[in-house]
Parts: C-alpha cells; sequence; structure tokens
C-alpha cells in the first residue's frame, strides 16, 4: 500500500509538469497582458513596467525563468496585487476556502446520505418523492440566485445572520456561504445514494443477510451502505478539490476573502503568475484527492488491492 | 505607602467611561469598489486605491471636503515670478505616524523613487512638468537629475519646464505622496506591509487582508489629529453591488462608493436622500480610427455623432446615472468654457435629419449601406448602450455589428493601434484641468486610439502649455477643444460620467463634489 502510494505520488510530478507547461504557453496566447487597462499607460511607463517583471524577455526564457522559481516553491509576484507574492495570497486565502469548502462538504456527505438513504428505503413512497423534488431543486436552482435569497431571508429580514463579510472568521459570518455551497452537494449526493442504496438493496448478499434474519438496521448500515458508498467516494474525490478551493460566487456574493476568485479574476487580469498559481494548487488538490479516493476504496471493497 | 490618587482617579473614571460607552471608539465602515491592488503611493493608479491612501498620507496639498486644494505636507508655498519655481515650506510639526519628522529629504527621495524607471510607475507621468523627469523615466537621466531639492530640512523645491497651473492640483493626487525615505531603505519592498508602513496622513495602516479589508486607525502623529473624529477606518471591497447594497441596509457598511444602477429607483426608495447622484469629472466616449477610410472623413464622423440619442441612453441605458455629453471636458472645472459641437442644442429630430442630409451627401443609402463596427470591453451596461447605439443608428440605413472583449484584450487591440471602426473608451481626470482630457487627443499619445493628428491642435497645445497667464492658457485649451473635438471628433464624446454613492445619514461632512473625493479626516459619525 505505502508503495503504492509512493508510486502515485511520483507520477504526479511529471503531470504537474505537463498541466504547468500547457498552462503557462495558454496564458500567453490570450491577447493583452497584465498591463493593458482603461487608463491606458504611455509606452515608456509600459516598457519600464515590462522590464521590471521580465515580461520583455523571450517567451521561452521567461518559461525557464517561472520554472525555477517554482522548483525552489516560490510563485512569483502577483502583478495586479504587487504587495503581496502568490504564496502569500494563498497562505491568507486557502484556510478561508478550506474551511468553508470542508465544511459544506461534511454537511453535505452527512445530510446527503441520510436523505438518500430515506429516500431509497421508501421507494416510490411519500417521503421518497419528497426527497427527490428537493434534491431535483436544489441541484437546479444555481448558487447565484439561493445566496442573495438567504442573504435576504436571514440577515435583512429575520436579522439573524450578517449580510457578509468574514469578520475574522466568526461563526455566524460562515453559515451563509457553508449552507449555499452546500445545497447543491448535498442534491447530487442525496440523489447519487438513492440510487446506489436501490441497486445495493437488490444485491444477492443483502437478500441473503435478510433471510438470515438480521435486523433492518444491520442490513442497512452494516452490509448495504458499504456497497452503496463507492459511487459517492468517486463524487467527493473531485468534489471535495473544487470545493476547498474555494468558489468565486460564494465568495464575491458573501464577501469573504478565500481563493475562489482569483480562478476568473486572476485570468481576466492577465495576472500571469497568479493564474499559474492557481492552477498548480488546483491540480495539486486534485491529484491528492484522486489518490484518497482510490485508497478508500480499498477499505470499503475488499475486492480492490494496491498490493 | 504613596498612593497616586489622581492617577488612579483618572484610570477608574476611563475604565467605568469605556465600559459605559461613553469612551467607545467611532468606527466608519468605508465600501470602496474593489481592493487596493497597492498600498505603495508610488505604485498605484486606481480611484479605490486614493480612496485609501488619501486618509493615510498627506501630499504637499491636499484635498478638504469639497476637493479644493488647501495646504497639507506644506502648510505654504511661492512662485517664482517666471512660474517655473515653486517653494515649499513643510510644517514644523508635520511627522510621520512613528514620531520622526517629514523632511523634505523625504520628499526629494519619493520623487525620485516616483520617476525611477526601476520603480515602474504607472503614474510617473505625474511629475512629467518637473525638470527632466520625463527623461528619468526613459531611463536617459540619472533620478539624482530630477528638479527638485532639500535647500533645508524644511524646504522643499521645484523647478518646472513650464508654468503649470495645475501643478498645486497634482500634489494632492496618492502618486506625489511622500513615503518615509528611512521606512523605505529599512524594509525595502516590505516598506509597505501593516506594521511596517509609516505615513503621514491622519490615519495609519493596521491590517490588509486582500478581498476582506483594509484597516486604518487614527494617526496620532498628525499635524491635525485634534479634529480627526473617526477613529477607526475599514475599506470594505465590495465587488459585488448587490450585497454591498444589502450590507448597506443591515447597517455593516455606513457608505459605498458605487449603487447597481439598474436598481436605482428602489434604492431610491428605500434609501432616500442616503442615495448621491451628481456629476464626475470623467467622459465616457467612442472613439472613430481616424486615419482609416471611410472615418476619415470628419463630416461622417459627426452624422454618426448626430443619429446618436444620448438622452435616450443617459436615461433609458444609465437610468440618470450619466449626463449627455456633447465635449470631451465636463463641465465644473472653474475658468475653463467647454466647447460642444453645435449640434448640443438641436432637438434629435431636426440632428437625425441633418444626418441623413449628409450621409445621402456622401452617397450613402439602401443601394450603399454604410458598415459601422463598435467595439466594446466587457460590462452590462457598454453593452446596453451599444445594442441602444445599434438600434438608433439602423433607421438610418447604418449596419451596426458588435465585437466584446474582455478589458484586456480591448485596450491592448486599442494600445497597439489594431484595426477598428469605433471603439468604446473612458477617461475620469487625475486633476482638475482640461489639459488632462485634450492630452488625449495629441498627435502620437498612447491614449489617442483614434489616431487623431491635426498640427493646429497640437501647436494650440503647446501655445496653452507655455503660456505664463491662466486666462490666456485656458483659451488656448478652449480653443483646442473646439478644433479637435467639436469640429473634427477626435473622441465622440457621449456621456458626463456622474458619481452614485450611498451614504449613511449618521455620517456628517460628507460633501457631494465632481472629483468625488471624500477624506475621512473631515468626517464624523454619529
Amino acid at each position: 500500500m505505502l508503495r503504492y502510494v509512493l508510486r502515485r505520488l511520483l507520477t504526479a510530478i511529471p503531470t504537474l509538469f505537463v498541466i504547468v507547461t500547457i498552462s503557462f504557453f495558454l496564458m500567453r496566447v490570450a491577447p493583452g497582458g497584465p498591463f493593458n487597462q482603461e487608463k491606458g499607460l504611455n509606452p515608456v511607463i509600459k516598457a519600464n513596467l515590462e522590464r521590471v517583471y521580465h515580461l520583455d524577455e523571450p517567451l521561452w526564457k521567461q518559461y525557464f525563468l517561472y520554472l525555477g522559481s517554482l522548483l525552489r516553491g516560490d510563485f512569483g509576484p502577483s502583478y495586479n496585487l504587487p504587495d503581496f507574492t502568490v504564496g502569500e495570497l494563498f497562505r491568507i486565502g486557502l484556510p478561508v476556502s478550506i474551511q468553508i469548502g470542508a465544511s459544506a462538504l461534511t454537511l453535505a456527505l452527512i445530510l446527503g446520505s441520510a436523505l438518500g438513504i430515506v429516500a431509497a428505503l421508501n421507494q416510490n413512497k411519500g417521503a421518497d418523492y419528497a426527497v427527490i423534488a428537493t434534491a431535483t431543486a436544489g441541484s437546479t436552482i444555481p448558487t447565484f440566485v439561493i445566496a442573495p435569497l438567504f442573504q435576504l431571508l436571514f440577515a435583512l429580514t429575520l436579522k439573524w445572520l450578517p449580510v457578509g463579510g468574514w469578520g475574522d472568521g466568526a461563526l455566524v459570518n460562515k453559515i451563509g456561504p457553508i449552507v449555499t455551497l452546500a445545497l447543491p452537494q448535498i442534491a447530487i449526493v442525496a440523489r447519487l445514494m438513492r440510487g446506489s442504496m436501490i441497486e445495493s438493496l437488490r444485491s444477492h448478499h443483502i437478500r441473503t443477510a435478510r433471510a438470515l434474519g438480521l435486523s433492518d438496521y444491520s442490513v442497512v448500515i452494516r452490509h448495504a451502505l458499504r456497497g452503496a458508498l463507492l459511487p459517492i467516494i468517486s463524487y467527493a474525490g473531485p468534489a471535495a478539490a473544487a470545493l476547498l478551493t474555494g468558489s468565486i460566487i460564494v465568495e464575491t456574493i458573501f464577501q469573504i476573502p478565500g481563493v475562489g476568485r482569483y480562478f476568473v479574476d486572476a485570468a481576466l487580469n492577465r495576472d500571469y503568475t497568479l493564474v499559474m498559481g492557481t492552477v498548480v494548487v488546483i491540480a495539486i488538490f486534485t491529484i491528492v484527492f484522486n489518490l484518497i479516493v482510490d485508497l478508500l476504496y480499498a477499505i470499503v471493497d475488499p475486492r480492490v488491492r494496491y498490493d | 505607602m504613596r498612593v497616586n490618587y489622581k492617577s488612579w482617579l483618572i484610570g477608574t473614571t476611563m475604565l467605568v467611561m469605556s465600559a459605559t460607552g461613553a469612551f467607545a471608539e467611532v468606527v466608519f465602515n468605508r465600501g470602496n469598489s474593489a481592493d487596493p491592488e497597492s498600498l505603495d503611493p508610488h505604485k498605484t493608479s486606481t480611484v479605490y486605491e486614493a480612496n485609501i491612501l488619501r486618509d493615510l498620507f498627506s501630499g504637499l496639498t491636499v484635498q478638504d471636503a469639497k476637493a479644493e486644494i488647501i495646504p497639507g505636507a506644506a502648510e505654504s508655498w511661492t512662485m517664482s515670478p517666471d512660474g517655473k519655481t515653486y517653494t515649499f515650506k513643510l510644517r514644523a510639526d508635520g511627522k510621520w505616524s512613528d514620531g520622526s519628522p517629514v523632511t523634505a529629504d523625504d520628499f526629494v527621495f519619493s520623487w525620485r523613487r516616483l520617476v525611477d524607471p526601476a520603480t515602474a510607475a504607472e503614474y510617473a507621468y505625474m511629475l512629467s512638468p518637473v525638470v527632466n523627469a520625463d527623461a528619468i523615466n526613459k531611463g536617459e537621466k540619472k533620478p539624482e537629475e530630477l528638479g527638485v531639492k532639500a535647500i533645508d530640512p524644511l524646504t522643499f523645491e521645484v523647478t518646472l519646464n513650464a508654468p503649470t497651473p495645475y501643478f498645486l492640483e497634482m500634489l494632492s493626487h496618492q502618486s506625489t505622496y511622500a513615503v518615509s525615505k528611512a521606512n523605505v531603505e529599512k524594509f525595502g519592498a516590505d516598506f509597505i506591509k501593516p506594521g511596517n508602513l509609516v505615513s503621514n496622513g491622519a490615519y495609519m495602516l493596521a491590517e490588509f487582508v486582500p478581498n476582506d479589508h483594509v484597516k486604518a486607525v487614527k494617526n496620532p502623529n498628525f499635524y491635525d489629529a485634534a479634529n480627526v473624529k473617526i477613529d477607526v477606518v475599514n475599506y470594505i471591497p465590495t465587488e459585488d453591488r448587490s450585497t454591498a447594497m444589502k450590507r448597506f441596509e443591515a447597517g455593516e457598511l455606513d457608505s459605498n462608493d458605487d449603487i447597481p444602477t439598474e436598481q436605482l429607483a428602489d434604492l431610491k426608495a428605500k434609501f432616500g436622500d442616503q442615495v448621491r447622484i451628481g456629476p464626475y469629472l470623467g467622459t465616457y466616449y467612442y472613439v472613430f480610427k481616424t486615419p482609416k477610410d471611410p472615418w476619415s472623413n470628419a463630416k461622417l464622423r459627426h452624422a454618426i455623432s448626430m443619429a446618436i440619442d444620448r438622452d435616450y441612453l443617459a436615461e433609458k441605458v444609465w437610468q440618470n446615472t450619466m449626463i449627455p455629453a456633447y465635449s470631451f471636458v465636463p463641465p465644473g472645472i472653474g475658468g475653463y468654457e467647454t466647447k460642444t459641437t453645435d449640434y448640443a442644442e438641436t432637438s434629435q429630430l431636426d440632428r437625425e435629419d441633418a444626418a441623413k442630409k449628409i450621409l445621402a451627401e456622401l452617397g450613402y443609402g439602401p443601394d450603399k449601406p454604410l458598415k459601422l463596427e463598435i467595439r466594446y470591453n466587457t460590462s452590462e451596461n457598454h453593452k446596453n448602450t451599444a445594442v441602444a447605439i445599434q438600434e438608433q443608428l439602423k433607421p438610418l440605413g447604418i449596419e451596426v455589428t458588435l465585437l466584446n472583449t474582455d478589458t484586456k484584450t480591448h485596450y491592448a487591440h486599442l494600445e497597439n493601434h489594431g484595426d477598428f471602426d469605433v471603439a468604446r473608451a473612458g477617461w475620469i481626470a487625475d486633476y482638475k484641468d482640461p489639459e488632462n482630457f485634450l492630452a488625449l487627443c495629441k498627435s502620437g499619445t498612447g491614449n489617442n486610439y483614434g489616431e487623431y493628428s491635426n498640427r493646429e491642435y497640437d501647436d494650440l497645445l503647446a501655445a496653452a502649455a507655455a503660456s505664463a497667464d491662466p486666462a490666456e492658457r485656458m483659451k488656448k485649451l478652449s480653443e483646442a477643444e473646439a478644433i479637435g473635438v467639436a469640429r473634427d471628433l477626435c473622441v465622440m464624446p457621449l456621456l458626463y460620467y456622474g458619481f452614485h454613492t450611498v451614504v449613511s445619514d449618521k455620517l456628517k461632512g460628507w460633501e457631494d463634489n465632481v472629483m468625488d473625493v471624500h477624506p475621512t479626516r473631515f468626517l464624523s459619525k454619529e
């Protein structure tokens, strides 16, 4: 198992290298640069800026300069936020995104699974229809609609929570972002769980378990759930990578200082180093969570072995 | 044992007062449309950065609550008879927030830093009027050769290339602020971090969490600290304007420098007089590529301009947060007579008739339709404006197509003199002077996207620059606008910008002005 993990982590290095290379050159295909803006710069000033950031060097040289600093763990300075390095921006923002994302994911997994199980056990009955209807609504109403409605209801009408802001990480400030981020995930997990649970309940070993007279609780939680978890695990891996690296919509609407917005803002601002930093961080998260998913498979499903 | 009863009494009283809230600090949560890109005055360029730096620093001159120029770090100044040398007397009680004195040396150091090509300051051109500034920025001369001198610790002398009437106005701009030489030398690039940064304004930097807030606290060493009533300012980036309005409603923000204009009617109903709207010193314009046929014909440019119903744009597209414009320089600059196109006062119907006549004269009609492409950068309002213009030009047989690109692509295309018919642009004044607008039509200027080139226009601007008499100078600039803009449409003005803010009733001392400048030191909160 340990050898498998090491091998996977080692193969991640060439993967990252390919991702970095492709992103670096793709980014440069986009017209314009970090210093094109509404108030145009005179050519002398623009040349000064480009010299300071080595943007006047040939592209291949910039690529190797970037690769060199990346190997030293230096993501470089942000072009559009020159007071910070890209590393500093992530050090400040990533913990915020991870807190929100991890809480939302946990909430989604617990609540979504519970709802899914309830629906599966009551297939084609009222409870099932209620879950399906809610889940469909939850996954179709976009976050940019739910978030403002949430603010209207809980902040302006009921006055239980603040409208937005991080408030140095106070719990009341986190509830809105977590719930809004979790809602569509709850819906997806509930539907996945319902489907796989129904299938699992029909399988031979469950029929056998029932025939042996095991209690309902034991059949569902001990035996059926184990098989039903596999699709949830495969979904949760990429979902975790996406949630923990932040959501631009939730962060912008609730005005919280995560890293989700950098993905879009940096690309629009041609903040090359910040885009690259975001790409690397998301790639690492995706690689790591895919590995975790594969390891969890081995734990949940005895047929999977990595020796 | 002797007990110091007096200090015990004061201590107890203070404890009681703070417990009862009598001592509670006054906090101003100030919505600011975006985070600062930098807090280094020499590396900033945006309006939202200016809002913060104006509180942290004091230029030689500063703007008061009405955006009028008053003494700042300099308590007085004199100008030589030829108008080329300014001598500033710094305040004897001028201090940095660490208590060290603000000296002429700091200004010499800072101004050299601003024009040094190694700083790569976007606003290095603010010092263009100073001797050798442009040559230094180009790398042709050394920063030490800049026309500034510290005569003694409190006397700062500046030599200009030519009399520059708006020079004092420019000194209130954040790019000309001084940073502490000792501080920059001690911390290097990190001098700007909270804890390191010292400043000479009413406030000092306490925290900067990107995408969350910049916190500034009252600077006890500020020369006018006795009159500063707000203790803490939190500048909160409010990129999502709808959320900003909800936060304002919930009392989480005391003001915001922008509103979602499409919600204007609702907001006015909800917030009443707390919604503030008024003219702002900026112009929203389209520009024709003047060397390109058929747009090289000024008559044709005017025909298009006449067919555009600016009242409709201002009212329907911009909800009256913008004002129809027929000149490049907006009204509101003292001593300057704005020159509008000659159809500014004509009715829209007459204008359309005149436009049709010109088009027919030039041979355009159903057999030979005029084709025009409008390039604009991504924004809901820019799109709506372009679509409205497309519809307005259709009845005249003009086939308009739209081309939208993101902001970076758009301006890269314009700056690199890429091909286009008509493109959208905007200009907000850096300082209150017509030259700041009119320079955009000067031959060969980087921002002259239409590549307009006219000798007479350039000569008038040069004559204005060389003129020692302010009235004469304004007249020359006015003549230049009459030729370049009103006659030739080097740019096609569409709308003057307006400021649109929400300001809580609790905030006192907020004065609306054309620069939309509101230093916190002049405000108080109930």
